[in-house]
């Protein structure tokens, strides 16, 4: 086996995991918050979690414009467009306030995560 | 409309310095503009086709097709930037010894061109979607001219490609048997960056669910929104805050890319020395 298909079968093995994963039952236990982007801006503005969890974020964009869910303090960044409803995981995250925006919107498209 | 003009400079900033670092990597190899051109061309027109089915790769794996879309982009990216870096690195040598016989040495390095061709243009699609999705969003959203509204997001684009020029530019002032090495580690960073976001990607969609934990923070010495901060993400995938798990993606494709390249390196020079004692 040369070098570069080595690598090749670990980021195959790797991706595998990954899906696997995905169909495994561990989301199933993820606490669910929803967050829905109207007229460039966030609904609700503060949002709640449990913390040292992680947690399931559904994003509904109402807009006709996309939109990029970015949060620095989450290490989160994705867009979701006009009409999209997109999943986001967080954390697990220590107790605290974590700020996101909307990074094509970064005006009004402001939010934050309370995580307690 | 300054927002806009920034917000698209940023994303051509990323692509540009990728396509910048590639292009000084493959600087006097024959048909280089042509396969990279190619490849920048292939990732334009799939931004346009990405951007114009996001709605519907959304969707997908209730709520994460973009990461999934993202996964295979990043892995192809970092299979190619290895495969280069492995050829390169083990081959490297004779290059730089060979310097003078341009034509030789760049004959050889037609050997990996596809590699990169295809890396350029993964790496302009994940950046170009998001732009043209936007600008796409604006056009039907925004009170401003069209004139107007073209006229900053050509600005955007401009600087951010000027960015990668003057990396471009910057590699061409070392010399020619350094060059190789130089770009490689360059190249090997770049590979690198890609494994921290693919590990993001997977904690973000939740297929990965550890070490999700900031492994520092040096966001109020250097934000991500800086321009050295966006110029460093561009090159090495610097992010005030990563993950430990970023860092160990990071860690663990460059580490195994090197030993790969010094295995194969090893291997080259005892055929080599072979050959010369046969002969």
């Amino acid at each position: 086996m040369n070098s570069s298909s080595k690598r090749k079968a670990i980021t195959a093995v790797v991706i595998a995991a990954g899906c696997l994963m995905a169909g495994g039952v561990v989301q199933a236990a993820d606490p669910e918050v929803s967050l829905v982007i109207k007229e460039h801006q966030f609904d609700p503005t503060e949002i709640k979690v449990p913390a040292n969890q992680r947690v399931k974020l559904n994003v509904h964009n109402q807009d006709s414009t996309p939109e990029e869910f970015e949060s620095h303090s989450l290490n989160r960044e994705k867009l979701i467009p006009p009409g999209g409803k997109v999943v986001i995981f967080v954390g697990p995250l220590k107790p605290g306030r974590y700020d996101f925006f909307g990074d094509f919107n970064p005006a009004t498209a402001k939010g934050v995560l309370v995580a307690e | 409309m300054f927002g806009i003009g920034l917000i698209v400079f940023r994303e051509t900033l990323e692509a540009a310095l990728f396509v910048g670092i590639i292009a000084a990597s493959t600087r006097g190899i024959f048909h280089r503009t042509r396969w990279l051109t190619l490849g920048a061309s292939a990732g334009v027109l799939g931004s346009i086709i990405m951007a114009s089915a996001m709605g519907r790769i959304s969707a997908w794996a209730d709520g994460v097709g973009q990461e999934l879309v993202s996964v295979v982009i990043l892995s192809v990216a970092i299979a190619m930037l290895a495969w280069h870096c492995i050829w390169v690195g083990a081959h490297s040598a004779d290059m730089a010894k060979d310097a003078r016989h341009v034509g030789e040495s760049a004959a050889r390095g037609e050997q990996t061109l596809w590699a990169l061709a295809i890396a350029v243009g993964l790496a302009v699609l994940r950046e170009g979607a998001e732009t043209v999705l936007f600008v796409a969003g604006l056009v039907s959203g925004t009170t401003e001219g069209p004139l107007m509204l073209a006229g900053t997001v050509a600005a955007g684009l401009a600087l951010g490609a000027s960015v990668g020029w003057l990396i471009y530019a910057g590699l061409g002032k070392v010399s020619p048997h350094r060059l190789f090495a130089v770009t490689n580690v360059l190249v090997l960073l770049l590979a690198g960056s890609l494994a921290s976001q693919l590990a993001r990607t997977m904690s973000q969609a939740g297929w990965l669910d550890l070490l999700d934990n900031p492994a520092w923070d040096i966001s109020a010495l250097m934000p991500n929104d800086s321009v050295p901060g966006m110029v460093l993400h561009g090159v090495i995938g610097y992010d005030a805050s990563p993950s430990q798990l970023q860092l160990a993606f990071f860690a663990g494709t460059t580490l195994l890319i090197w030993l790969a390249a010094r295995q194969l390196k090893a291997r080259v020079s005892r055929r080599r020395s072979a050959e010369l004692s046969a002969a």
